[in-house]
């Protein structure tokens, strides 16, 4: 099955680049942006086919590797 | 003394950082690859700067996990004095060797200039031979050095001495733009705990010798000799 994850930067943490994308947007005309916050998309691919353990793999990977949850949270999502 | 220095594919100061601890420690530093999972018995690792496995992911995230890092997490935790500039500081980090964590620059740019630090502590076996409050001046290079950690972590250092070095301005003073990256609290430098570990972003190894136009880094080498005999 195919998981999904964001990551994103935890409320409170600096994230310049998303202030420098709300700025390039404002430049274009649009006046409605009230803040962004750019965060990171990951597939995965995995054999496995049972929803619960493939959550657990991917909530590991995520601990270990994939966010850095001193700075960033991330949300998972399974598909077939 | 031995010390060895961990070499990762894109480390670019391995070679400087050797330099620099060899002509204090009279005789060349151990060059260890990633790849090994075989580390020498040495007196002091360091972790050196550079962009290792291109800053994939995060910066320090991916050689954080290398074969040789399992080693040298293990010998840190353990006791060993560890000294990881720049890259190494990320690399540590994300290793949870040190609290906090490294971000991108405020500015958004690579910041590659000189800089003034203030020691915050001196005793130590990385700065035995500065005092504190020694203002030393030393050069920067990075695009991921904005220090951050939560209310309670910056606590947790302030009241454990954990603060290695502070940007300031030529005068030893905050502001004025001497924090060059946005690191919470003008935070330069970081021990973990027991006082073995030091993370900086600035590189003592790059004015370690006066013809490069300053030495002020070489007293970090120094006192790790002194130290570590």
């Amino acid at each position: 099955m195919k998981a999904r994850v964001h990551i994103t930067l935890k409320p409170g943490v600096l994230d310049p680049q998303g202030k420098a994308i709300a700025q390039a947007l404002e430049r274009l005309g649009f006046d409605d942006v009230n803040g962004v916050r750019q965060g990171k998309y990951i597939e995965i691919d995995l054999a496995e086919t049972d929803a619960v353990k493939a959550r657990e793999t991917v909530e590991a990977m995520c601990g270990r590797l994939l966010a850095n949850t001193v700075i960033e949270n991330y949300a998972i999502e399974l598909a077939e | 003394m031995q010390a060895a220095v961990i070499v990762f594919p894109g480390s670019n100061c391995d070679r400087d950082v050797a330099v620099a601890l060899g002509a204090s420690m009279g005789r060349p530093p151990l060059m260890v690859w990633h790849g090994d999972s075989a580390l020498p018995a040495v007196d002091l690792i360091v972790i050196p700067g550079g962009f290792a496995y291109g800053d994939y992911l995060r910066a320090g995230a991916i050689a954080a996990h290398s074969p040789v890092m399992r080693e040298v997490v293990a010998r840190a935790r353990a006791g060993a004095p560890l000294l990881a500039i720049c890259n190494g500081f990320q690399v540590a980090a994300e290793s949870g060797l040190l609290p906090g964590a490294l971000l991108p620059n405020a500015g958004l740019k690579f910041v590659c200039r000189d800089v003034y630090i203030r020691t915050e502590s001196s005793g130590g076996i990385f700065t035995g031979h500065y005092q504190r409050g020694q203002v030393i001046r030393l050069p920067v290079a990075h695009h991921a050095g904005n220090y951050h950690i939560d209310d309670d972590g910056l606590k947790a250092l302030e009241d454990n001495g954990q603060v290695a070095f502070r940007y300031c301005t030529p005068g030893g003073e905050p502001g004025d733009g001497a924090n060059p990256n946005g690191s919470r609290d003008d935070i330069a430098g970081v021990y973990n705990e027991a006082g073995t570990v030091l993370g900086l972003m600035p590189h003592p190894e790059r004015l370690a010798d006066p013809r490069l136009g300053g030495d002020d880094g070489k007293a970090m080498f120094d006192s790790l000799v002194a130290a570590l005999g």
